[in-house]
């Protein structure tokens, strides 16, 4: 591998293990929101024990997602500093909003949250986690910006001296079509994961206690519901970039039509195809299969008209992967969807799920997970060759002066490191969930010890 | 403008170091200051609420950093690769050592992360003191901003002079201070003794060295320091803990100002060519994206400043490190 391979791989590890923890924080800090609000409303015991519990499955992932979050804020100057220094102008801002206005918020507020629960008003204290809520979104907004950006520029003009990319426009840049696209679909995303993670720990702990029943449930309907939300709009997110990318699209069909005549696609727009509508559950089945009537614009196309728009050389991405992430992507995230409404019927009135459910239901979370990383690993990979699709290639983007020994050097620590990192999250996670929902009641004349943080 | 934008990133990196400057220092003071389970946690407690705030005036640092001079952040993160990478995972050790202390089981299993907290503490200081002072000596870079050379030495170069040894010893005493400081102004009971000692040695200690520094070196700013450092000492001795605590900050913020400013125009010195310096026009973002995070800046910084403040108030009261009798 020389260092251009290398450094893509040491940010396409870093990022997906970014990746791992901050749908989870965004989805847990929205759900300990509502529990927390639905606690207030009606006063219930086992709401406030269990805003506490995901509190604090919170709190760990938070700690993981902002480390982890602060190597990506320089990678981009590590690793990537060509990349950095032609389009400082649309990333450096970017980065530096998204820092000024969501992290602090996130940081400052789950801390008040945290530690205020006998030191603000119960208002302000309820209204402080949502605030938190609010920023894990707003920031997953901005910087998805900044990665449509890179699927599809706007807002730029080329400076004709330096060569440089110059922002025209910075809300054109935040309302990009690409992002609008693709926030809601990261947000159901999201929802999914942090939802499987409630289904997978209640079940696991139902024997032990049934208060954890509650959690059982309601995270298989967070499954359910993020499920559904994806596939809708997934499905918009690809419309979308078949315009912008028809590449990329034509990658994702390819392998299943074979090579012959023009691959099929589900989401070709303004063309005589009949339109898919999201109303069919069963999307997998539908992409599966070929419809003869469909003419779509193919790879070897699309190849003659970019070699005569920017020049020759390959603009087909790595046409196995594309096709095999996309499909593993819907594959796997519509069968979590099935199995958390397989457990919301067999559990309808109180009834118990079967053994087998429950047996392997703890692994659950494991699902979802794998489909963000297959999307992403999808999305990043077929905009290959660009760095930002249409005026920049990855290889131009890279370091300076970079070798391959510092590259290997700094990609072992991270493996290393964020390797142990894991590990002990998944052991906390474990030992969090041991520890029954209520805790034991103090009586009353022993004074109660002052909180170990 | 460029101006205006240099003095604001200053500004946040001496926000940063102030700020996160005491929590390390707790993270370095606490699980040896602390004899117990129990004292190590309400040491670590005084920064629980506060450290993930501070890390992120990092993020905004270098956010701010990155926005106004795309090509300083360039050149001074690929030039300096290898120590930022360990940089990075030593924060990344210590942010979840901190937060993941207290959930888990056992005095055990919190004596490990209070050793991991102080070890990566230590570390955090001794390298961000080593990469100012390559900072202020300048990086072998060539015309094109970029640094030239080949293997480790390329980027590990720059932190492993005599002068970069200095620059760590002197991150590490500030710390320590700060961090004494802080301890003694924020906990009440054994702690609190125990760090207004500290302090008061470490005040006298450094006075004296920096003093003969100063007159060794006639450095003026070596003499302000150790007037600092002697005032912080007495400070902390008298139980004006607040007054020491700030006498401290202040020292740390005058130093970092001084180690941005040390070449003037010129951001990033070269040590090949003073031709081939990076200078803070040559630098800086367009005017669009300059004016573009001013008003974001206006816009939302004072908001920040104000709910962190609310926050530091919230938790205004000392902790506790004596036990509850039970
Ligand atoms: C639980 C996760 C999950 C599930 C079940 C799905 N997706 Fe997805 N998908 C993602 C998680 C995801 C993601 C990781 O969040 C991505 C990566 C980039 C992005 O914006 O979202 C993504 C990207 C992504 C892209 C590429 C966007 C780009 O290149 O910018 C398309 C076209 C789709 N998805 C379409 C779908 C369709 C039609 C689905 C049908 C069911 C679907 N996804 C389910
Ligand atoms: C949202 C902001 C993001 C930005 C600005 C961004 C930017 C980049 C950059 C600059 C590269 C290196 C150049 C290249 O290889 O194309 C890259 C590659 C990559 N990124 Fe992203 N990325 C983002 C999000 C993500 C996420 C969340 C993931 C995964 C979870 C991801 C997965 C990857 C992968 C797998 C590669 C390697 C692709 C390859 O080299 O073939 N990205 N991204
Ligand atoms: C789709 C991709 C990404 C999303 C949705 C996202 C979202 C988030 C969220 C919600 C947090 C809050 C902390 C947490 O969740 O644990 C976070 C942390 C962070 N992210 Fe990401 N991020 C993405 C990729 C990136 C990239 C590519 C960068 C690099 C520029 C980045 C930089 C950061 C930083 C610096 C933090 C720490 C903030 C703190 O200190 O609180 N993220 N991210």
């Amino acid at each position: 591998m020389d260092v251009l391979d290398l450094t893509r791989l040491q940010f396409a590890v870093v990022t997906i293990y970014h990746y791992f923890f901050v749908p989870l924080s965004i989805s847990l800090a929205a759900t300990a929101a509502g529990l927390q609000i639905a606690w207030l409303r009606t006063k219930r015991d086992e709401y406030l024990h269990l805003t506490k519990f995901v509190g604090k499955l919170l709190i760990v992932t938070f700690a993981v997602g902002v480390v982890t979050g602060l190597v990506q804020e320089f990678q981009f100057g590590l690793g990537w500093s060509a990349f950095a220094k032609f389009y400082g102008d649309v990333f450096g801002p970017t980065l530096a909003i998204e820092g000024m206005l969501a992290f602090f918020l996130e940081a400052t507020f789950l801390a008040l949250w945290y530690f205020g629960w006998d030191r603000l008003p119960r208002a302000i204290h309820t209204a402080c986690i949502a605030v938190v809520a609010l920023g894990t979104m707003l920031s997953a907004f901005i910087i998805l910006a900044g990665n449509s950006f890179m699927q599809n520029p706007v807002a730029y003009v080329l400076d004709p001296v330096t060569g440089r990319a110059r922002l025209t426009s910075f809300t054109e840049l935040m309302l990009n079509k690409v992002n609008l696209a693709a926030f809601p679909h990261t947000l159901s995303g999201a929802v999914m994961v942090g939802g499987a993670l409630l289904l997978g720990l209640g079940v696991w702990r139902l024997a032990a206690d049934p208060a954890y029943r509650i959690l059982a449930r309601l995270g298989a309907w967070l499954t359910v519901a993020g499920g559904a939300f994806t596939a809708l709009t997934g499905d918009h997110l690809g419309k979308v970039i078949t315009e912008v990318q028809p590449m990329k699209m034509a990658a994702a069909e390819a392998l299943y039509e074979t090579t012959a005549g023009a691959p099929f696609s589900v989401f070709a727009t303004g063309k005589p195809l009949p339109e898919f509508s999201l109303e069919i559950p069963w999307l997998l089945s539908i992409l599966a299969k070929g419809n003869p009537n469909a003419t779509v614009q193919g790879i070897d196309d699309l190849q003659a008209r970019y070699a005569a728009e920017f020049g020759p050389g390959s603009y087909v991405p790595m046409i196995p992967v594309a096709f095999w992430t996309f499909r593993l992507m819907i594959g796997i995230g519509m069968l979590a969807a099935l199995l958390g409404a397989l457990y919301l019927w067999r559990t309808r009135k109180g009834r118990e799920a079967p053994r087998w459910l429950t047996r392997w239901l703890p692994l659950i979370p494991l699902l979802p997970t794998a489909a963000n990383s297959f999307g992403w690993i999808f999305t990043e990979t077929a905009r290959q060759p660009w760095i930002a699709f249409g005026i920049s290639k990855v290889a131009d983007g890279i370091s300076p002066g970079l070798t391959s020994s510092e590259v290997i050097a700094s990609l072992a620590g991270f493996t290393l490191v964020y390797g142990v990192v894991a590990v002990v999250w998944l052991r906390l996670v474990r030992h969090l969930a041991r520890q029954p929902l209520a805790p034991a009641p103090v009586a009353a004349d022993r004074p109660e010890p002052a909180p170990v943080y | 403008m460029i101006t205006f934008w240099f003095s604001v990133v200053v500004l946040a990196w001496v926000l940063y170091f102030v700020l996160e400057g005491f929590d390390f220092g707790v993270g370095l003071l606490g699980p040896v200051l602390g004899r117990d389970d129990h004292e190590r946690g309400a040491a670590v407690r005084t920064i629980g609420p506060f450290w993930d705030g501070n890390e992120v005036w990092l993020v905004a640092a270098i956010g701010v950093t990155f926005a106004a001079f795309p090509a300083w952040y360039s050149a001074l993160l690929a030039g300096l690769y290898l120590p930022m990478v360990v940089l990075l995972l030593l924060l990344a050790v210590r942010g979840v050592a901190l937060e993941f202390r207290g959930k888990g089981d056992g005095p055990v299993y919190r004596r490990r992360a209070d050793v991991a907290l102080a070890l990566s503490s230590l570390g955090i200081v001794l390298v961000w003191g080593a990469l100012l002072a390559a900072f202020v000596r300048g990086l072998a870079i060539n015309g094109n901003g970029d640094v030239v050379g080949g293997g480790f030495d390329r980027t590990f170069g720059p932190v492993l002079t005599p002068a970069a040894g200095l620059g760590a010893l002197a991150a590490l005493y500030a710390t320590l201070l700060l961090g004494a400081t802080f301890l003694a102004l924020r906990t009440s009971g054994p702690l609190r003794r125990r760090a207004r000692t500290l302090a008061r040695w470490l005040g006298t200690g450094g006075a004296v060295a920096l003093l003969v520094a100063g007159f060794g070196t006639g450095s003026p700013t070596a003499l302000a320091a150790a007037v600092l450092a002697f005032g912080a000492g007495l400070l902390a001795r008298t139980g004006r803990e607040a007054l020491a605590f700030t006498a401290t900050a202040a020292g740390v913020a005058g130093a970092v100002v001084a180690v941005f400013t040390t070449h003037g125009a010129v951001v990033l010195h070269s040590t090949l060519d003073p031709s081939f310096a990076l200078t803070r026009a040559a630098a800086a973002a367009t005017p669009q994206a300059l004016e573009l995070i001013t008003w974001a800046g206006v816009l939302i910084l004072p908001g920040v400043l104000a709910y962190q403040a609310w926050s530091y108030w919230v938790f205004r009261r000392r902790v506790a490190s004596e036990r509850v009798p039970s």
